[in-house]
């Protein structure tokens, strides 16, 4: 809180114990607060801080658990088990996915789109463990624009990288539809050009949003349950109790939402890996 | 909101550790064990479709080698009527033959008892005529005491005979 400019090496420690005792209730957005773990915080590359925080630790465990799944899977077998037929099921539904949006030439985007969407999925499943009960806290770092931005960044990147290696310059006809009356062109260029700078923006804004969203929402339920269940429990069997039901019906929906987004970001990938892969 | 109350200070930690990770994931799980997966898919298809295509080759093979069967059998069978026919005939035939020479012999031994039976009954009416005219000649002999010529009996029994 209005300490992060000061300092590079240590800006953010002592947050959640402010706001903790400033306000002594739940706070639905303290759960996204990046914390420096291990005394990572004043780790640092030319002057930019690198601190392996709580964000990084996320981000660490669903590459491992990724690694596991994946790995689980490579057996190669001829007849495969239980594990290498879902790992199998994931590869074919990317390549699937990459065959009905961009076409025979979206084979070589499968390590990408696979990486992208699995990474993803792990992110936000893993986001919503229970292991609050067990005292840890789980930490999503898609709610967080910095992370999903560099994802978005990266896939718009490779969009324009593939777009102006295979069509050159040609590639700007993207922003021309076929078929646009010729007095149309130059207006209808910048509207083109606008909802294509866009991209990465939805794109990393989207995820963002949603994984917070569904959080805080979870959150504030949660707030509900604990504060009326101490308050009386008159106010418990009004409120508590129906929170508490929502919120299970909310966890499935989350869990929906995980999967729904991971899918929405590999699907919008594929679709603008499309255009520059085929232009219109 | 904490992310971006700590975006200035936690932007760089952030982006480097999205890269690490995601590149981790990308060039070690993307690149380096998706397309191994992918291509035992592929391998397994391959093999399904190549299974798929012997057995229906198969399936084929053993149609025509039943068609061919079935013809062989009709044309055995045929071959094997036509045999009973002809082994039919023959024996129809021979045994035509063999009646029809059995009948001849059968024939031949009628006309040859009748001849005989003809020959005795010839015999035995002229035995008769002899005895009868000889009796006669004795009885005229005898009670008229004359004495017939022979041949004047004979005659006379001969028409009695044949007219009594």
């Amino acid at each position: 809180m209005g300490q992060g400019g000061q300092e590079r090496a240590l800006p953010f420690t002592g947050d959640r114990d402010i706001r903790v005792a400033a306000e002594a209730k739940v706070d639905p957005m303290h759960q996204f607060t990046i914390e420096p773990l291990f005394g990572s915080g004043h780790w640092s590359i030319a002057g930019y801080n690198i601190a392996f925080t709580n964000s990084a630790l996320w981000m660490a465990i669903a590459t491992v658990a990724l690694l596991i799944f994946v790995a689980g899977g490579s057996k190669r077998q001829l007849v495969p088990g239980r594990w290498q037929m879902a790992v199998e099921t994931f590869t074919g539904f990317v390549d699937g996915m990459l065959a009905a949006n961009v076409g025979p030439n979206g084979k070589k985007y499968v390590p990408y789109i696979f990486s992208l969407f699995m990474f993803i999925l792990f992110a936000n499943v893993l986001g919503l463990l229970p292991i609050g009960v067990l005292g840890l806290h789980a930490f999503t770092f898609t709610s967080h624009f910095s992370a999903t931005g560099v994802l978005a960044i990266m896939s718009f990147a490779i969009v324009l990288i593939v777009g102006f290696v295979k069509h050159k310059l040609h590639f700007f006809s993207l922003f021309v539809p076929h078929g646009t009356p010729a007095a149309m062109v130059v207006p209808i260029f910048f509207v083109e050009l606008v909802s294509f700078l866009v991209r990465p923006f939805s794109l990393g804004l989207r995820l963002f949003v949603a994984m917070m969203a569904g959080h805080v929402l979870l959150e504030v339920l949660s707030s509900f349950v604990i504060d009326s269940g101490n308050a009386n429990i008159g106010l418990f069997a009004i409120a508590g109790l129906p929170s508490f039901i929502l919120m299970i019906g909310i966890c499935a929906l989350e869990l929906l939402v995980a999967g729904i987004q991971a899918y929405v970001f590999a699907l919008l990938t594929c679709v603008y890996l499309n255009d520059a892969e085929n232009l219109h | 909101m904490p992310q971006i109350e700590q975006l200035a200070a936690t932007f760089s930690s952030q982006i480097f550790w999205m890269l690490v990770f995601f590149g981790f994931t990308f060039f070690v799980i993307g690149r380096g064990m998706v397309p191994k997966i992918m291509d035992t898919v592929a391998k397994r298809d391959t093999q399904i479709a190549d299974d798929l295509l012997a057995a229906e080759r198969a399936r084929k093979q053993a149609d025509a080698e039943e068609e061919s069967w079935r013809e062989r059998e009709n044309a055995n069978r045929a071959k094997a009527h036509a045999l009973i026919a002809e082994a039919r005939a023959t024996a129809a035939t021979e045994t035509e033959q063999r009646l029809a020479a059995a009948q001849v012999t059968i024939d031949g031994k009628i006309a040859e008892a009748e001849a005989g039976i003809a020959a005795a009954r010839k015999a035995a009416a002229d035995e008769i005529e002899t005895v009868a005219a000889e009796a006669a000649r004795d009885i005229i002999g005898r009670v008229a005491g004359l004495s017939l010529d022979e041949g004047q009996v004979r005659a006379a029994v001969k028409e009695n005979l044949v007219h009594g």
